[in-house]
């Protein structure tokens, strides 16, 4: 008899219930439905410079006229040393990364409400929006990466004093941790959004004071030593620090910070996957 | 036989005021609604018809209250329910959009569910990047549309566009890519809502014959919610009523749709008084009884077949003034909802202020045939320009019934005609045989 109940269940080929478990994301669908992951990012890249003049050189304008601004501004104004690096790269090396997680951020926190309309008629997995957007701005970050090297190796003809370090080779694993990290905190976000709206509208600002909470302006040794404990809490800090420690040579990145950095990391990805595979089945209900 | 969906003990709970009420903007706007003396903007939801009562447990709603049923493989199952029966949530927990409360369903094959043509349908990419945008969502792999795509496009008949933005498309065409692709979905159960129905006739028959195709010579199950009795009685063979949240009824079509109606028209027969009127009208002027009889009894909404019509209508001005240049409108419904036949008087009247007039029908020449049939009233004022503007009117109202003359005369005939026709009083008909 129980046997033949245990047969019976195995011959449905799916079954809808109520959320259950902490942990309820299915991995292996999200593989099957990489095809869909494939045309979201395909519609974002070809939309992105439609009946545009520049088309795709837009990724670079953002990230060189920051670039250009900061080293007028923070540069030559405020004078704010740059551990002895040209400025233009210094700041170049952190707008590249920030813009990554910038930008990430602010699309993936609002994967439910921009998707309500397609969210609300059709099932399929719901990670497939944020794992687009993220494939996107990678893709895009890449470009800027590639950008950010040429004018690496411009200043490297000129003499600049610049050397890569070892921690170069660990370059793929930082830009790893990169991209977990602004996937975790993005999920995160977009699942308290759906209940409270307000977040939506402090994420710009918050965005912007985040920066200065991270080396981007200014490098990690100007820092005061009685508050850096706190300070590399901020998994940023660790993954500016060390993509410009890893090519330019210079900075005060430690491996205490590169730990803190990986555990704050996993927290947040953690958080954000558990609170997100809470809210993809009813949020409908509540957005 | 075997079983397609097997739905078990399935709740569906929302929660009342909660949603939505957990900022600090909206407890403000509660506050300044009750200083002015307002209704709360943000008020827990009262029952909006009768017997919903029960879905009701202080700040809980219950949309689904212990749904069971199963479906067969390859049956077209009809699910039929007023507004706010609970279609939808149960539609939207079928197409997995949300999840239940309590319970599960067990679903044996793919299945895939059409509440919207066109999901996913990007304004900037063409017409065959869009195809694979909608497809993907729907389920498909790129591979699987790959090999459709000729037949996709030949489907939809925009073969000279597809390399064009679908922005530019006119309306027509974006619906007709949008409903090729997912024609050409093959899941073994398809969801479909009646919102696919919606559209200009043509593709109402396109998009139902090609239900009716899926499921007949692929053996495919189809699950289809309707509000239109004929669409339902068209293409189901089993229909399932939800009301208040439960299945009311599961069974075969015909007896499926009698129950629909009956439940229906319930509320609105007889009873004049409590009767919803559109905003503005049954002021100036009030219907305040509809009779219908025949020569012999004065109410009676029990005719037999071919008897002399009589609809006696009692009307009175409430106004302070003469109301003059009336006209009266009488509809004859059949309970598919069909306007069957419509009367007007033939002359203008006036009533006298506060003055109650009786207005009698009488007619032999239009002819029911059996079944149930209801009465919309619309009195209007004749304005200037032409045209009329509407003082009182009621829809669907005043259900009565015409019943076979012979109680057993053909009962095969009786079964299958339970949707009223008119049928002419007076015509001649003769065959001649040997030439």
């Amino acid at each position: 008899m129980e046997q033949k109940i245990a047969r019976q269940l195995e011959s449905w080929d799916m079954i809808i219930k109520p959320k259950t478990g902490w942990f309820d994301i299915d991995l292996t669908e999200l593989w099957n439905y990489r095809d869909l992951i494939g045309m979201f990012v395909k519609r974002d890249f070809v939309t992105f410079y439609k009946q545009t003049i520049l088309g795709p050189l837009w990724y670079i304008i953002q990230p060189l006229m920051t670039t250009v601004v900061f080293t007028i501004i923070f540069g030559n104004f405020a004078k704010i040393p740059t551990d002895d690096l040209p400025p233009f790269l210094f700041y170049l090396s952190g707008n590249v990364v920030w813009g990554y997680f910038a930008n990430t951020l602010r699309q993936t926190s609002d994967t439910f409400n921009t998707n309500a309309s397609i969210f609300g008629k059709v099932y399929f997995p719901r990670l497939t929006v944020p794992a687009a957007v993220s494939i996107v701005n990678f893709a895009q970050f890449f470009i800027q990466l590639v950008l950010f090297i040429g004018f690496y190796f411009y200043y490297m003809l000129q003499g600049t004093p610049i050397t890569p370090t070892i921690w170069i080779l660990a370059v793929p694993l930082l830009l790893l941790q990169m991209a977990l990290l602004t996937f975790g905190i993005g999920i995160l976000l977009s699942s308290m959004t759906t209940k409270y709206k307000d977040l939506k509208f402090a994420m710009g600002f918050v965005i912007q004071l985040w920066m200065y909470a991270t080396p981007i302006v200014y490098p990690l040794s100007q820092v005061p030593e009685k508050f850096r404990t706190l300070y590399v809490l901020n998994p940023m800090v660790s993954i500016v620090e060390s993509f410009r420690y890893a090519f330019l040579g210079s900075g005060a990145i430690q491996w205490s910070y590169v730990g803190i950095s990986w555990l704050v990391t996993m927290f947040f990805l953690f958080t954000g996957i558990v609170l997100f595979s809470r809210i993809e089945k009813t949020f409908m209900d509540t957005v | 036989m075997t079983t397609a969906i097997k739905i078990e003990n399935l709740w569906k709970e929302y929660r009342l005021g909660v949603i939505g009420h957990g900022t600090l903007t909206h407890d403000l706007q509660s506050w300044w609604a009750k200083v002015r003396g307002k209704e709360d903007p943000n008020a827990k939801i009262t029952p909006m018809f009768a017997g919903q009562e029960k879905q009701i447990d202080g700040d809980r709603f219950w949309a689904l209250r212990d749904i069971n049923f199963e479906v067969e493989q390859s049956e077209i199952l009809g699910i039929i329910g007023k507004n706010g029966a609970g279609k939808s949530t149960l539609l939207k927990i079928l197409s997995r959009v949300t999840a239940p409360t309590r319970g599960n369903i067990n679903i044996k094959g793919r299945i895939a569910s059409l509440l919207e043509v066109g999901t996913g349908f990007h304004p900037e990419l063409t017409g065959r990047e869009n195809v694979f945008m909608n497809g993907a969502i729907l389920g498909m792999s790129k591979q699987e549309i790959k090999s459709k795509l000729d037949e996709i496009i030949g489907f939809s008949g925009v073969e000279s566009f597809v390399d064009t933005p679908v922005k530019r498309y006119s309306s027509g065409m974006y619906v007709r890519l949008a409903f090729a692709v997912a024609a050409h979905l093959e899941p073994e159960i398809l969801v479909v809502d009646e919102v696919l129905a919606v559209g200009d006739a043509e593709f109402q028959k396109k998009a139902i014959g090609k239900m009716e195709e899926v499921s007949k010579d692929r053996g495919r199950t189809v699950l289809f919610v309707s509000h239109n009795m004929r669409s339902i009685q068209n293409l189901c063979n089993r229909v399932c009523i939800i009301n208040n949240g439960s299945v009311m009824f599961k069974g075969d079509t015909d007896t499926g749709i009698k129950e629909y109606l009956k439940i229906t028209y319930n509320r609105t027969r007889y009873s004049f008084k409590d009767i919803k009127r559109p905003l503005g009208v049954g002021k100036k002027v009030r219907i305040t009884d509809i009779k219908i009889g025949n020569t012999n009894k004065d109410e009676y909404n029990c005719l037999p077949f071919g008897s002399t019509l009589i609809f006696k209508i009692k009307c009175t001005n409430l106004s302070k003034n003469m109301i003059e240049g009336l006209q009266l409108v009488l509809g004859i419904n059949n309970l598919m909802e069909e306007r069957i036949a419509t009367l007007t008087s033939p002359y203008n009247f006036d009533i006298k202020k506060g003055e109650t007039i009786h207005i009698k029908i009488s007619t032999d020449a239009i002819l029911l045939n059996p079944a149930q049939y209801s009465l919309s009233v619309n009195i209007t004022e004749t304005i200037r320009f032409g045209g009329g503007k509407s003082l009182d009117k009621l829809d669907k109202v005043s259900i009565f019934e015409i019943t076979n003359l012979v109680e057993k005369q053909n009962s095969k005939f009786k079964d299958t005609v339970i949707y009223g026709t008119l049928t002419l009083s007076d015509f001649l008909f003769s065959i001649n045989y040997n030439k």
